[in-house]
């Protein structure tokens, strides 16, 4: 592991009109690691990582991937980066339009790493390391289940083989047991690749199985890093009542009553 | 003064707010031909929409068009026989249709059924992040949603409206011939006879520039549309009414430009 952080934010900063979304996001991540970021609704954790992906451009601060600063980057290059990184969205958010086999190799056929006759073999190879029968290939994505539109997500995030894939609320909208099963495929497949994966979530069960370390953002800032499994007893009083779910603590809901 | 400085605030904030959509849609449409022009291409969806454009309007373009060279011809026909001008029917049936009618309702067809679902359906994918992943999945969704979806409108429009001036010519006749009294031969020679290549052709370029707005502002609304299924409905209106009304002003411009002097 070199001593260069494969994701290294510093002061980023977003506002939406008069909104303050970020202010000032420090963030590192190191290769290969498990990355939890953790915070309430609206606290800015989704930002961040549209801002990593280049979908929303910042207003201040800067974001490093391997000690190279991609918003200073021309485009093509930052194209080129992109090609690098997989995302799994929160709904999955599948292209209707195409069959499952498409949308897994959509970014292998992009990039003309792959014939279209080859493609669906890939698929089908893909789909089993998510658990799916090559079958559902040949489906489209709205006859789908819930979890297994997540799994095929999932297939569509790694099958490019990234070196980042950033996860997006993986377990929410699912029952408790398909949620530790698509958390189970996201470590395997993290791990099989051996990427760095950066995860967004309010799942505590979820954080502490795909996480290393875990990351704490309330109002636009990190308040907290630290190991994923000391989740509920760091120490630190704004983790703790969010991990555990607490109604009295320093975390107030902006309630009106 | 109070009141008056609020209603000048209003009419300020209008006009600004129109100048930044115009600038907004200009960028829109420069990018978007960009990327026409620059590979990857994606003949497989430039395919599609132009089956989508061309051969699903058909129907209705085609009813359209015969049904108003049937009005045409009946209307000419009422007016004209006050000064025994009848001869000139057919002449009018093919200059009206071939110069304006053709293109602009065609034109409002294509706006209603093709802007319309443009929008949704780009809107749909940008309310459920799929334009998002688009980018995540190394393709620019400028080049792979709208880019084709432009060029396949500007191409398919001048195919429909060929089509159109044909069966809205062929309306005209149907009545010419089976109630105004004309002979086949007489109703085809007189409609030949008078039209230039200009009249056609005008029609045409017209049918590329409404092909390309109405593409434009259907992919345009629901690019940039928010907010859930109100959002996409929205754009959707949006798509329709802005190309209808940029269709007709647009009709001005070229028939000016072309047969103003």
């Amino acid at each position: 592991m070199s001593s260069t952080p494969k994701i290294r934010l510093r002061g980023l900063t977003k506002r939406f009109g008069a909104k303050t979304v970020l202010d000032g996001v420090d963030l590192d991540v190191a290769a290969g690691e498990g990355m939890v970021v953790l915070g309430g609704s609206g606290s800015g954790k989704s930002v961040t990582i549209k801002c990593i992906l280049g979908l929303i451009t910042p207003d201040a601060g800067s974001i490093e991937i391997d000690g190279r600063d991609v918003l200073a980057m021309p485009r093509r290059e930052r194209e080129a980066l992109n090609d690098r990184i997989g995302m799994l969205f929160q709904n999955g958010a599948l292209f209707d339009s195409l069959p499952v086999w498409e949308n897994v190799c959509f970014k292998l056929l992009a990039q003309k790493r792959i014939t279209r006759a080859k493609a669906r073999d890939k698929a089908a190879e893909v789909l089993a390391q998510v658990g799916l029968a090559a079958s559902v290939g040949d489906l489209s994505p709205s006859e789908l289940s819930g979890g297994m539109q997540k799994r095929v997500g999932l297939a569509r995030a790694i099958a490019a083989e990234p070196e980042i894939i950033f996860f997006d609320e993986p377990t929410t909208g699912l029952d408790p047991i398909m949620g530790a099963v698509i958390d189970g495929l996201i470590v395997d497949c993290v791990k099989r690749l051996g990427a760095t994966a950066v995860s967004i979530t309010h799942d505590m069960a979820s954080a502490r199985r795909i996480g290393d370390t875990a990351a704490m953002i309330h109002k636009g800032r990190i308040v907290w890093t630290g190991p994923a499994a000391t989740l509920g007893h760091s120490g630190n009083a704004m983790v703790d009542q969010f991990a555990n779910g607490s109604r009295e603590g320093p975390i107030t809901m902006e309630l009106r009553k | 003064m109070t009141l008056i400085l609020n209603v000048l605030a209003a009419i300020g904030r209008g006009v600004l707010g129109a100048c930044r959509v115009l600038g907004a849609v200009v960028l829109f449409a420069l990018e978007g031909v960009s990327h026409i022009l620059r590979p990857p291409f994606y003949p497989r969806l430039i395919g599609r929409a132009f089956v989508e454009i061309a051969y699903f309007s058909l129907p209705v373009v085609a009813l359209t068009a015969v049904f108003t060279g049937m009005v045409l011809a009946l209307q000419s026909y009422s007016g004209f026989s006050r000064f025994g001008a009848e001869s000139a029917i057919a002449n009018v049936v093919v200059l009206s249709i071939t110069r304006e009618l053709g293109p602009v309702l065609a034109g409002l067809m294509v706006a209603g059924r093709i802007g319309a679902a443009f929008a949704a359906e780009i809107g749909t994918m940008r309310v459920t992040d799929q334009i998002d992943a688009l980018t995540t999945l190394s393709t620019n969704p400028m080049k792979y949603l709208v880019a084709p979806r432009l060029l396949a409108g500007t191409i398919a429009m001048p195919l429909l409206v060929v089509i159109a001036d044909i069966l809205g010519v062929m309306g005209g006749w149907l009545i010419g011939t089976a109630q105004l009294g004309f002979t086949s031969a007489s109703y085809l020679t007189s409609t030949l006879n008078f039209l230039q290549p200009m009249d056609v052709i005008s029609g045409l370029v017209k049918a590329a520039v409404f092909g390309f707005v109405i593409t434009l502002m259907g992919c345009y609304s629901g690019y940039t549309s928010r907010g859930g299924a109100q959002g996409v409905g929205a754009a959707t209106t949006t798509a329709v009414v802005s190309s209808s009304i940029l269709i007709l002003a647009l009709d001005y411009v070229l028939t000016a430009a072309f047969f103003g002097s």
